[in-house]
């Protein structure tokens, strides 16, 4: 699909551009930041002066409304990843490449933030900060794809070449996310570890719910403002690279 | 330009030198000589061994036959000489002067500030560039410009107009006659004719298996 | 020094502002360790066990992975010709090369340690003991690993075949270092360790020297 050359140019099209985006999009980063500072608070009180603890964990429980999010966040976020580089490769649209770099530190500090806060929740609960089971050893997994695609976007000079490269690892792993979850549960039923820990924990009454829900808003839209400010910035980078290289050749053969 | 004599008189004699790479032979017996404000051309087709002749004199690789010594220098001095070959040992992701820099702290400062050295090569205005993105011609001004960083007698020189154009033909030649008013000596292997201002300080060994001229 | 100090900082700004080389390592040493569990099962009285073992082979094959950086680049790009020309003996050239390589590659996986060891069941005392085998092994294993990239040097396909000269080199640093987190007998291998590390950092570089120089020959 080539750029739509007719003199009406549709809005996809004219954030193709990266400076016209980088305009279009800057008036939406405060009301955006404001927004997920409301949530937050409003999250937060609900979460620790307006739900109950749990029967059997007590108040740790209330990790739980950071550790979730975070957990749908780490997937929800391969997700965005995942329709960037489909963007990058077959409608070859010039931000998805932007946006899938951004994506990427923002995803593995999702996931870790998920592993951290599963950790200090499994403490009290199982007695160590780390077990075998299957939610959290896929987690892992997902936290090391994700750094091993930072990794990648810095190993390689030129950047437009990465991003078409680095679409296809994508989509690569996108395919094979549900098989690793699907084995490692597998794996983690073959050798029966001895833990009652479920991510969503037991049955969620109502007023665990809205503060859940709060908090689902408040990280989503908190990825969403860092999203743009990254990808505001990788192209603020790319524009200062280009500058280099034109001061190169002004500067004489 | 000041005649100012910075080096001691020196000399670099080779008798029977015979160059080679893995055992076999790609020079004659060379038997030649260059002093103090002097400059030797080397001349040749391709494969003739200019290449091997500089990285024996350098010591890198070892000779198959003969000796050379660069006579007059003090024994416990460091190294006395400059080799500038066809890599120009740039790394990209440090900028020009941090590049330049780096010889200069590794090859004692003993000449032009990095500055200096950078605006006589023409490249005052790309100091803080990342050396990545410079043209071939410009890496190869910034080669040369180690050269003038620190300050030693001889020179060895391969291709050192490669990638260059008229005007850094030009520079070469400049730097080379800079040089030698300073009382170093230089040995350059090129393609590309580089003529002194004063004729007499230059001369030419052909290397080859046809013309068997040494030095006049 | 000020030639020796600038070898150094070269080294580490190279390291440091190119292509996101330390977090590869650390990846690839914290991937190495938690895939264990993968192949053996998370059994926590077995991970403990082969806890050890496991954190030093992940340090020797991370270590290992970043040695091909260690001299080829400077090889390629001619730069190696130009150090055998400075004021520095080669020798301080490769000591300046094994420290910056340290710093980017041992200590970098030594933080990440931690990490590891939660991952395979590691208790405390164990964990404190892993980390100064950790600091007093992995300057062995850089020397060794330097000597084998220079000898490497001017092979092309050389990255393949460095592991293989320096593994029976450092059985001994694995022999040490497993053995000095393993309760019994820990003081003595813990100084053999040290004795080992010393030895390797003093002599490497004239090793590896003497190897570049001949290597063009």
């Amino acid at each position: 699909m080539s750029v739509d050359t007719t003199p009406k140019q549709s809005w996809w099209n004219r954030i193709a551009h990266p400076g016209q985006f980088v305009a279009w999009t800057a008036p939406l980063l405060w009301p955006l930041t404001i927004l997920t500072a409301l949530f937050f608070v409003l999250g937060l009180w609900f979460a620790f002066f307006n739900s109950p603890e749990d029967y059997q964990m007590g108040d740790t429980v209330r990790i739980m409304y950071v550790h979730v999010p975070n957990a749908w966040l780490s997937q929800f976020v391969y997700g965005v990843m995942t329709v960037s580089a489909l963007g990058t490769l077959v409608w070859r649209h010039p931000m998805a490449d932007v946006s899938m770099k951004a994506a990427a530190p923002l995803g593995a500090l999702f996931t870790a933030l998920a592993l951290f806060t599963g950790a200090l929740w499994g403490r009290p609960t199982w007695g160590t900060f780390w077990e075998w089971d299957g939610r959290m050893t896929s987690t892992l997994v997902l936290l090391f794809i994700y750094l091993g695609i930072v990794a990648l976007w810095r190993a390689f000079d030129d950047q437009l070449r990465a991003a078409r490269v680095i679409a296809v690892f994508t989509l690569v792993g996108a395919v094979n996310i549900p098989i690793i979850k699907f084995s490692v549960d597998w794996w983690s039923t073959l050798h029966q570890p001895a833990s009652v820990f479920r991510a969503d924990g037991p049955t969620m009454p109502g007023s665990i719910l809205t503060p859940l829900f709060v908090m689902f808003f408040a990280f989503t839209f908190l990825f969403i403002t860092l999203q743009l400010k990254a990808m505001h910035t990788e192209v603020r980078r790319r524009r200062v690279m280009t500058l280099q290289r034109k001061a190169a050749q002004g500067g004489a053969a | 330009m000041t005649n100012r004599q910075v080096f001691a008189p020196l000399s670099l004699v080779a008798t029977g030198l015979v160059c080679g790479r893995g055992g076999m032979a790609l020079t004659r017996a060379l038997d030649f000589s260059v002093t103090s404000g002097q400059c030797l051309l080397l001349r040749g087709p391709n494969g003739t061994g200019k290449t091997t002749l500089l990285l024996t004199l350098a010591g890198i690789v070892a000779p198959l036959e003969g000796t050379q010594a660069l006579e007059g220098t003090d024994a416990e001095a460091g190294p006395q000489f400059h080799y500038c070959g066809h890599r120009n040992a740039i790394k990209p992701r440090l900028t020009v002067a941090e590049n330049l820099g780096f010889w200069a702290a590794v090859n004692g400062a003993t000449g032009l500030p990095i500055a200096a050295a950078l605006e006589q090569v023409g490249l005052d205005r790309l100091g803080d560039l990342d050396a990545g993105y410079l043209s071939a011609g410009q890496s190869r001004r910034l080669a040369l410009a180690r050269l003038l960083v620190s300050l030693r007698p001889l020179w060895l020189l391969d291709e050192p107009t490669a990638a260059l154009d008229s005007e850094g033909q030009d520079l070469v030649t400049r730097l080379i006659d800079a040089h030698l008013d300073m009382g170093g000596l230089a040995i350059a292997a090129t393609h590309d004719p580089i003529t002194l201002p004063d004729p007499s300080r230059m001369e030419t060994m052909v290397l080859g298996a046809r013309n068997s001229g040494g030095p006049p | 020094m000020i030639a020796f100090r600038a070898m150094v900082a070269r080294e580490l700004r190279l390291a440091l502002r190119g292509g996101g080389d330390v977090l590869t390592l650390v990846l690839f040493f914290v991937i190495v360790g938690a895939i264990v569990p993968f192949a053996v099962g998370p059994d926590r009285a077995l991970l403990a066990r082969i806890a050890p073992g496991m954190v030093w082979i992940a340090a020797f094959l991370a270590m290992l992975l970043g040695l091909d950086r260690l001299f080829r680049p400077d090889h390629e790009d001619g730069s190696l010709i130009l150090l055998r020309q400075a004021d520095l003996p080669l020798s301080a050239v490769v000591a300046a090369k094994l420290i910056a390589h340290w710093l980017v590659a041992a200590l970098p996986l030594i933080v990440a340690s931690p990490f590891l060891a939660m991952l395979l069941a590691m208790d405390e005392p164990t964990f404190w003991r892993m980390l100064v085998s950790l600091l007093v092994g992995t300057p062995a294993l850089a020397a060794f690993g330097a000597v084998g990239a220079a000898v490497t040097v001017a092979i092309r396909r050389g990255g393949l075949i460095a592991p293989i000269l320096i593994a029976p080199l450092s059985i001994p640093v694995l022999i040490f270092g497993t053995g000095s987190i393993t309760a019994s007998q820990s003081g003595a291998a813990m100084l053999f360790l040290a004795a080992l590390s010393l030895m390797a950092v003093a002599l490497a570089p004239f090793a590896a020297a003497l190897a570049i120089s001949s290597a063009e020959d």
